[in-house]
C-alpha cells in the first residue's frame, strides 16, 4: 500500500494524498479548510480493506499526517505578537508580570549556581595571556627570470620626463608693449576696433592689453565708444 | 645494548605524547583535540591516546600540573594544593569581586546568548550597560554579531568564561527549570496584590 497514493473525497479537495501536500505546500489550498480527521478515517477504512497491517505505510503516514497537523496548528494561531505592558488589562498584567518575574528568578538562580561554582572552582589557579599569533604560513614564490626582474628595474631607472609646469605659470607682458603698440596703430590709423586688435592674444594677454586702453584713457590720450554692452569697443585718438 | 632494549619498551604514542605535552605549555588557552593533531599532524584518535596518558600522569596528588579538560579542549592549569600559594604569587583579576549584577548578567548570556542588552535589560528589568561593559573588560563575554531585526550588538560567553569557572563547554550549565524554585509562593504573593488591588 502506498500512502501518497491514497484517494481521498473530502470537503474542499479530491483526489491522491500527495497531490494535496503539494497544494498545501504551494499555499494553493487552505490547510485551514482541510479535514485532517477525514485523511485519518479515509486511511484506515482503506487499511481495513486490505484486511492486514501493514506497517510501513502506518509509519509513512503518521509522518505525513503529523507535519499536516502541526503545519495546520501553526496557520491556526496567528504568531503572538508581544503587547506593551501597559496595554495589558491589570488580570493580563499580573499573569506578564508573574511570568517576568519566573524568569528573572530562574536566572538570579542561574547567577547564583555560577557564584558557588567559581567558589568551588577558587583554588583552580592557571596561566592567562594574550593569544599569541598563528605563524603567517610560508608562501614559496614562482621561480622567477632574473632578466625580467632587470627589465623591471631598467624602467624604475629610467629618467623621468622634467614635469611641466606650464599650467601652474601665467606669464604677463608688460602693459607698456601695449600702449606702445596702441599709439602706433593711433598714429597710422586715427582709430581702431580694440576687439579685432586683441582678437588673436591669449587671455592673459588680452586682459594686458585692456589695461593698457583704459590707462591711456586715463591720460586723456583716446576716446573710447561702445554702442552697447558687449558690442565692438572702438578707439579713437582724442587730439583729432 | 640497554639503550635498545629502552626503545623496544617506549610506547608508541609516546612521541606523539610529549609533543601533545609541549603545545600544551605554550598554549595561552584550552586547545581542543582537533587543534592538537593539526599542531602534531597526527590523528585525532591518537592525540586523544595521548591526552590520555598525560591526563594520568599530570593529575591531583601525582603531579603540580594537572591536565583539565576544559571549555572545550584541554589546558594544564596549577594543581589545587598549590592554590594558597598561587594566590600569594598572582592576581586574578577576571573572577575577583564578580558583582550580583554582572553575575545575573552572566548567567543571562551564558543561557541566551548571543543576546542583546535591551533584552538583558528586559529579564532584569535594569539596565545592563555597565555590567555588560565590566564582563567584556573582563573577557568573560564578546561580541557576536548584531540582532537581525534592531541591530543591537549581542554577546556571547567566551572561551575564558568556560575555563574560569571550569566547565567543560556551555552544555554543563545546569537546566533552568532545574535551578528555579516552585513559583507557589511568589504567585500568592501575586494574588494577594491583585486581590488587594480589587477590593
Amino acid at each position: 500500500m502506498i500512502v501518497r497514493e491514497l484517494e481521498l473525497d473530502l470537503d474542499a479537495f479530491e483526489g491522491p494524498f500527495d497531490l494535496l501536500l503539494t497544494l498545501v505546500l504551494r499555499e494553493e489550498l487552505e490547510l485551514a479548510e482541510v479535514d485532517v480527521a477525514e485523511i485519518v478515517l479515509a486511511f484506515c477504512e482503506r487499511l481495513e480493506e486490505r484486511g492486514r497491517l501493514d506497517l510501513d505505510a502506518c509509519g509513512e503516514f503518521l509522518v505525513l499526517v503529523a507535519a499536516l497537523l502541526e503545519l495546520k496548528a501553526r496557520g491556526l494561531f496567528p504568531e503572538e505578537e508581544e503587547v506593551p505592558f501597559e496595554d495589558l488589562d491589570p488580570d493580563d498584567a499580573a499573569g506578564e508580570l508573574a511570568e517576568r518575574l519566573a524568569q528573572y528568578r530562574r536566572f538570579r538562580a542561574a547567577a547564583g549556581w555560577l557564584e558557588e561554582k567559581l567558589d568551588t572552582e577558587s583554588d583552580r589557579y592557571f596561566r592567562l595571556g594574550p593569544a599569541p599569533l598563528a605563524p603567517v604560513p610560508e608562501r614559496p614564490l614562482a621561480p622567477q627570470q632574473p632578466e625580467s626582474l632587470a627589465a623591471a628595474l631598467r624602467a624604475l631607472a629610467a629618467e623621468p620626463p622634467a614635469p611641466s609646469l606650464r599650467h601652474i605659470t601665467l606669464t604677463f607682458p608688460p602693459v607698456s608693449l601695449f600702449l606702445e603698440r596702441f599709439r602706433a596703430v593711433l598714429r597710422r590709423r586715427g582709430r581702431f576696433v580694440f576687439d579685432q586688435e586683441v582678437k588673436a592674444l591669449t587671455r592673459v594677454e588680452q586682459a594686458v592689453a585692456f589695461l593698457a586702453l583704459l590707462e591711456l584713457r586715463k591720460a586723456g590720450e583716446i576716446a573710447i565708444g561702445q554702442a552697447a554692452p558687449f558690442e565692438e569697443i572702438t578707439v579713437w585718438n582724442n587730439a583729432t | 645494548m640497554e639503550q635498545r632494549n629502552l626503545r623496544l619498551l617506549e610506547n608508541p604514542v609516546d612521541r606523539l605524547a610529549r609533543t601533545v605535552e609541549a603545545l600544551l605549555v605554550i598554549a595561552p588557552a584550552a586547545l581542543s583535540v582537533q587543534e592538537l593533531a593539526s599542531a602534531a599532524e597526527d590523528e585525532p584518535e591518537r592525540v586523544e591516546t595521548a591526552l590520555g596518558l598525560l591526563s594520568s600522569r599530570y593529575r591531583e596528588g601525582r603531579s603540580g600540573i594537572v591536565l583539565e579538560q576544559v571549555a572545550g579542549g584541554y589546558a594544564f592549569r596549577a594543581a589545587r594544593e598549590a592554590a594558597e600559594a598561587c594566590a600569594r604569587l598572582v592576581e586574578r583579576p577576571v573572577q575577583r569581586g564578580l558583582s550580583q549584577p554582572a553575575l545575573e548578567t552572566l548567567a543571562i548570556v551564558a543561557y541566551l546568548g548571543p543576546v542583546s542588552r535591551p533584552e538583558i535589560a528586559r529579564i532584569r528589568g535594569v539596565a545592563a550597560d555597565s555590567a555588560v561593559a565590566g564582563l567584556v573588560e573582563r573577557g568573560l563575554i564578546a561580541e557576536a554579531g548584531r540582532d537581525q531585526e534592531g541591530g543591537a550588538i549581542r554577546y556571547e560567553t567566551t572561551p575564558l568564561f568556560e575555563r574560569v569557572f571550569g566547565l567543560t563547554g556551555l552544555s554543563e550549565l545546569p537546566r533552568l527549570d532545574d535551578l528555579a524554585e516552585d513559583d507557589e509562593g511568589l504567585r500568592r504573593r501575586l494574588e494577594e496584590v491583585a486581590g488587594r488591588r480589587g477590593a
